[in-house]
């Protein structure tokens, strides 16, 4: 009898947990979404629309703010075309390098492999703003300002990514096949490229995104590098704008163009979250 | 055997050799810049106008006016306000999503959808996100429109001219960004708890508020820590968000003026001798803490030895 009533009560609890944790969970979904259906509204909207106050259906007026701010002053178009370029090559260099780093030290043997294994690990959370001041300077010297070649290159160091595609091979690649593959005659190099990369696909597209969306964000650097309208990034354009005259602009265009910057990211995500949110996790954790 | 020995030495040093671009890489890309800067700190070096001064040797100069300015000691003062302020909501609130969703018993349904939802601010360009609260939250903007035809607010709320909204819209948007992140981190090591252990605590009749205090929050310190000070690492290099919402100036009077925002006008003023000492604090400021990580996580070993 006292056993039934307890297990009862018990019930009743976990119902009521259970209640208020989906009204905490929409809540917080709601807290996340809002800005985003906001911003969707007023990109439909003209500027004299926008004028009178806030309304929660959308209007029809989309492409041609789109349209506007394509053929405005900012060069919106050339932006998002430099910011693919940025970023696609990133993330290219930035997995298929960390790849290879990784492969390095999960495959061989040899004097320095520890040191350099905790080197690595060490050098993980130098922040890129505290050497930006020397690496300004230099990029100066090299000639290479105003252009995207150091905003690419240094990916090929990312010890991040390389902890990450490190801690993969450890699970998904046995050295017994490298010896096999050894054995019938093939190259170091082109063991790497024939074998080992397919094997890391999984883990590399995970990386890629990552290291993709973080390049796409991106500020602090290229607003140091690139210096001529032609060669800026999206966040540049983004604050360019704020820094603009802004009351003087066409409200419909300027959330256009914030809709411009982050929706291609949220279309991305949605499509491969199951990939992204799994991958952080197994990532993530044991770093 | 001799033979086979030999062999393996000469595939051995293919290690070295996969490892050059990453080594080349970071000693152009990192390791000279690092020096440089460090360099760059104990020399009087900086535009006046079109006329370079220097490079001068002046030793410590630099550290010491970097010092007893009080700018730096101002500026830190407001990254950690704002750190803190978006960083003690996120710890409560993923700590509270990831104890619900790693419970058996709720059997929470739709998890994959509100994973989704929540992390994905993260993704989000954060110039834009701040461009777009900045729009959002401006005088005659949409939130104000919607607080005055609700009947909240009389008239319009200037939100940039206030240092508290100022620093909660900053605040705001790093929580948004946030704990959606720190959530799936704190899950995943929530997840790794053996099991056994709560089913032990529920023979013994604990309820839940006593199997989070008791079992959850002491096997979660290693994660927690690991947590609050790569939140705090990023803490300090907090720049895109406060920098475009209040374009660079860190309205009202610099109180939402951040440390990287503080050696990005060094940077743009190419006042090299300023910005080297300020990159060198932080240095090593992320330095010890990056340490502490190391050293509390305890996972020295599980990387070290294969």
């Amino acid at each position: 009898m006292q056993v039934n009533m307890i297990e009862e009560k018990q019930k009743g609890g976990i119902r009521t947990r259970r209640t208020i944790a989906y009204i905490v969970l929409i809540l917080f979904s709601i807290l996340c979404l809002f800005w985003f259906y906001v911003l969707l509204i007023n990109a439909t909207r003209t500027h004299g629309d926008l004028g009178r106050g806030f309304t929660a259906i959308p209007s029809t007026h989309l492409i041609e703010n789109l349209t506007n701010l394509f053929h405005g002053t900012i060069p919106v178009l050339q932006g998002m075309l430099n910011s693919v370029i940025v970023s696609v090559c990133t993330a290219a260099l930035c997995v298929y390098f960390s790849a290879m780093t990784a492969y390095a030290i999960h495959a061989y043997e040899f004097k320095l492999k520890q040191f350099l294994f905790m080197f690595i690990l060490a050098i993980m959370m130098i922040p890129t703003q505290v050497t930006a001041l020397g690496f300004l300077q230099l990029i100066d010297k090299l000639h290479m300002m105003d252009s995207f070649v150091p905003l690419i290159v240094p990916a090929i160091a990312s010890p991040v990514v390389f902890f990450y595609m490190k801690q993969y091979m450890d699970g998904a690649l046995p050295l017994e096949l490298l010896e096999a593959a050894r054995i019938d005659g093939a190259g170091e190099i082109r063991i790497f490229n024939t074998i080992v990369i397919p094997l890391m696909v999984p883990a590399m597209a995970v990386q890629a995104i990552f290291s993709f969306v973080s390049s796409w964000n991106n500020y602090f650097t290229p607003a140091l590098v690139l210096k001529s309208d032609t060669k800026k990034t999206l966040p540049i354009l983004i604050a360019l704008l704020r820094g603009a005259d802004f009351l003087k602009f066409d409200m419909g265009q300027v959330y256009a163009m914030i809709a411009f910057s982050i929706f291609p990211v949220i279309i991305v995500y949605l499509i491969l979250s199951k990939y992204i949110v799994g991958g952080l996790a197994a990532g993530s954790v044991k770093g | 055997m001799n033979k086979k020995n030999k062999s393996v030495v000469s595939y051995n040093k293919w290690g070295y050799i996969f490892l050059l671009p990453f080594l080349i890489t970071f000693i152009v890309f990192q390791l000279i810049p690092l020096l440089s800067t460090i360099k760059n700190s104990f020399y009087e070096h900086y535009m006046s106008g079109l006329t370079e001064v220097g490079p001068n040797w002046v030793g410590i100069a630099n550290y010491k006016k970097l010092f007893s300015d009080g700018d730096i000691w101002k500026y830190m003062e407001n990254t950690m306000i704002m750190w803190i302020m978006g960083f003690v909501p996120q710890i409560v609130v993923s700590l509270l999503l990831a104890f619900w969703f790693s419970d058996p018993s709720m059997r929470l349904k739709g998890q994959r959808f509100f994973k989704t939802v929540i992390y994905m601010p993260n993704l989000i360009m954060a110039s834009a996100f701040a461009m777009l609260f900045f729009t959002l939250f401006a005088d005659s903007g949409p939130i104000n429109s919607m607080l005055v035809s609700m009947g909240i607010l009389k008239e319009p709320f200037k939100f940039m001219n206030s240092v508290t909204s100022v620093r909660v819209l900053v605040a705001s948007m790093n929580f948004l960004m946030w704990f959606g992140n720190t959530t799936i981190l704190l899950l995943a090591g929530m997840m790794g708890i053996s099991s056994s252990l709560y089913e032990a605590a529920e023979v013994d009749g604990a309820n839940s508020t006593q199997v989070f205090w008791r079992i959850t929050m002491p096997l979660l310190r290693p994660i927690l820590i690991y947590v609050m000070i790569t939140s705090l690492i990023g803490g300090l290099q907090m720049f895109d968000v406060p920098q475009i919402l209040t374009n660079g100036k860190g309205d009202p009077m610099r109180t939402s003026m951040t440390l990287i925002m503080f050696l990005n006008n060094h940077l743009y003023s190419k006042n090299y001798g300023m910005g080297g000492a300020l990159s060198v604090f932080l240095f090593v400021v992320t330095g010890v803490l990056s340490f502490i990580i190391f050293k509390f996580s305890g996972n020295e070993d599980k990387y070290g030895k294969k």
